[in-house]
């Protein structure tokens, strides 16, 4: 077994998982924001995808035709556009070939990934690297506790819905995070209402409260709640579209230069994902987790 | 098999069941290598015969219900399906659980957690929620319905098998399999048990965004590479209609044209479009069958059509 933390994490002052026993329940999404509200703080941040066969993190970002580079020291991850190089990505979704691809690998395979992954990737200096896991308590999760046990990461964020089939995943992931050491940094409920936009009824789909009475019964931390607001996934998505187009135009041969300095120019111009974000109606919602989760004044990684 | 093993694999493993296990590079100084080389590989797995020979006796249809994303509604649609099927008395259904670490089919199903497996000569006895319905899960399993259940791949497979050789269904007309999101071990796993016996074909579910979609097109891609017949490919959680102003509105937006897009892309039936009923989410947390309590739900109308479609695709070739 390993006798020192993954190195790539040398420089990495805090090291936060977000997790959940169920799939679907906005992990991706609360990791995304998490990145994109601290980077707003000024700070720089990491975001790490353990996600092997159904990465979403590049999509959220809108860079999913990045590719990754080799150098000498390991893999340099991908920067968000436009964020003064304050935000950093890595994900086994830059290594597939076609976006379509299935990456159909049995635990050993993942495990070996996920060492990569923690041994390999130049992060360079980081206040924050957050990574993003798969649902579940398997390979992915043992590997990734593992290789964090001589790391001291924060500890962990659950993201759970509000109905009761989601929350008895999470107390598994729970459970989980008590034997392996990850301390629970405390419990986020996602998709916890919906606001009708034709007669402002908020309707609880996915019922409510489950998140709050699970932090209660399990003496954890709840660092609130976030609606359902299509105007988040709107976002994300034009980000792509954006970003599709000029991959497109950038295809044509004839005006290849004058599309490089007109993308040049308007990327100058461009509204960062950042900033773009900071309008978004959930920000608000989101800040309020960020200011608790950070109240806590966790004391950097030995540095 | 891996219980042969007397350490656990390494990092660069090619793993244990694989053709180059004991041979690979990175064998080399394993303590598992002379292990991998001479007991794994020699042929197929004994028990294939009998997994094999037991599902064909036993079981007619076989559907697997399966999702590269996670909560799109695996588990309330396998549910929705054995409950809708269970309706005709005249039909013998059973659903298998194969979400080792998130179990959550029995308490959709209306299962009582604390109930426990009984085993006897003839195997495992399912869990009866009906005369014609059973289930079988390893939340039955569990010292604690909290109990978290840290399993690498080659344990879950284990217990898959387990499940397919050692379960006393009796009788079946259907066996609907309810998949974890991904495609890893578990899906490798059952599409290989259950490849000499055949499996009717999967029903994909998928919900309307992208971010969905995307992952969805890798499940596509890896039930083409096993070869799998596809039956089609569900909607689930489009469009919601305000339970105050019955005003519509879409909460996952199908910004690249949703699953029916999806499907023609692929070239696969698209089955239909499951509305959002927040009384869905209330049901599957108590545990009761949507489909008789609301007929009326626009939801329930939807769901009702995919299944007949389904049964006339499948009992079309009986």
């Amino acid at each position: 077994m390993n006798k020192e933390p993954p190195r790539s994490l040398n420089k990495v002052k805090h090291v936060i998982l977000v997790l959940s026993g169920k799939g679907g329940v906005g992990k991706s999404s609360v990791t995304t924001q998490l990145a994109l509200s601290l980077a707003h703080k000024g700070l720089k941040v990491g975001v790490l995808d353990i996600d092997l066969t159904g990465p979403s993190i590049p999509r959220m970002f809108g860079i999913e035709n990045n590719q990754v580079h080799q150098s000498v020291n390991g893999w340099v991850p991908a920067y968000i556009p436009n964020t003064g190089n304050r935000l950093l990505v890595m994900s086994i979704g830059f290594l597939i070939k076609d976006r379509g691809n299935s990456i159909v690998w049995r635990g050993p395979k993942k495990t070996s990934m996920i060492r990569q992954f923690l041994s390999n990737v130049v992060w360079g200096e980081l206040d924050y690297l957050i990574i993003d896991t798969p649902p579940g308590t398997s390979d992915e999760h043992i590997s990734i506790a593992e290789e964090l046990k001589l790391a001291k990461p924060d500890g962990a964020i659950l993201v759970t819905t509000p109905q009761q089939i989601s929350i008895n995943d999470v107390k598994k992931e729970f459970n989980f995070c008590e034997k392996v050491g990850f301390k629970v940094l405390g419990v986020v409920e996602n998709m916890s209402g919906y606001v009708c936009p034709h007669c402002s009824e908020c309707t609880n789909i996915f019922s409510s409260g489950g998140g709050k009475s699970l932090a209660e019964q399990y003496k954890i931390n709840f660092l609130g709640s976030l609606p359902i607001d299509p105007s988040f996934i709107e976002l994300i998505e034009t980000n792509n579209k954006s970003e599709n187009r000029n991959q497109v135009d950038s295809n044509s041969d004839k005006n290849k230069i004058i599309e490089k300095i007109n993308n040049l120019d308007l990327r100058n111009k461009q509204v960062s994902l950042i900033d773009k974000y900071v309008n978004n109606s959930l920000y608000p919602h989101f800040s309020t987790i960020v200011d608790n989760l950070l109240k806590h004044n966790i004391p950097p990684r030995t540095l | 098999m891996n219980t042969l093993l007397t350490h656990p694999e390494p990092a660069h493993c090619p793993g244990p069941e694989s053709q180059t296990a004991g041979k690979d590079e990175s064998c080399n100084g394993c303590p598992n290598q002379s292990i991998c080389a001479s007991q794994l590989n020699k042929g197929p797995d004994p028990d294939m015969a009998i997994v094999t020979s037991k599902i064909d006796e036993y079981i007619k249809h076989k559907i697997l219900v399966l999702s590269g994303k996670g909560g799109v509604g695996k588990s309330t649609f396998t549910a929705m399906l054995s409950f809708a099927l269970a309706a005709d008395q005249s039909l013998e259904i059973g659903s298998l659980d194969l979400d080792i670490c998130g179990p959550s089919l029995p308490k959709i199903l209306g299962c009582n957690l604390n109930e426990t497996i009984h085993s006897s000569n003839s195997g495992w006895s399912p869990i009866y929620i009906d005369d014609n319905l059973s289930t079988m899960s390893i939340a039955f399993m569990l010292p604690n319905p909290d109990s978290a259940i840290i399993w690498r791949g080659a344990k879950k497979n284990g217990l898959i098998k387990q499940f397919l050789k050692d379960v006393d269904w009796g009788y079946l007309d259907y066996l609907i399999i309810d998949t974890p999101p991904g495609t890893s071990d578990e899906h490798l796993s059952i599409t290989s048990y259950l490849k000499d016996s055949g499996i009717d074909g999967c029903l994909i579910i998928t919900t309307p965004q992208e971010v969905s979609l995307l992952d969805v097109r890798k499940e596509i891609d890896f039930v083409k590479k096993v070869n799998i017949p596809i039956l089609g490919l569900v909607e689930n959680m489009s469009g919601f209609v305000c339970p105050n102003c019955k005003g519509e509105s879409q909460i996952f937006k199908p910004t690249t044209g949703g699953g029916e897009s999806l499907a023609k892309e692929f070239n696969i039936p698209f089955l239909g479009e499951v509305p959002l009923d927040p009384r869905i989410a209330r049901c599957c947390d108590n545990g009761e069958n949507f489909l008789e309590l609301y007929t009326d739900s626009p939801a329930t109308t939807a769901i009702l059509d995919i299944v007949d479609n389904l049964r006339d695709q499948i009992e079309a070739n009986d």
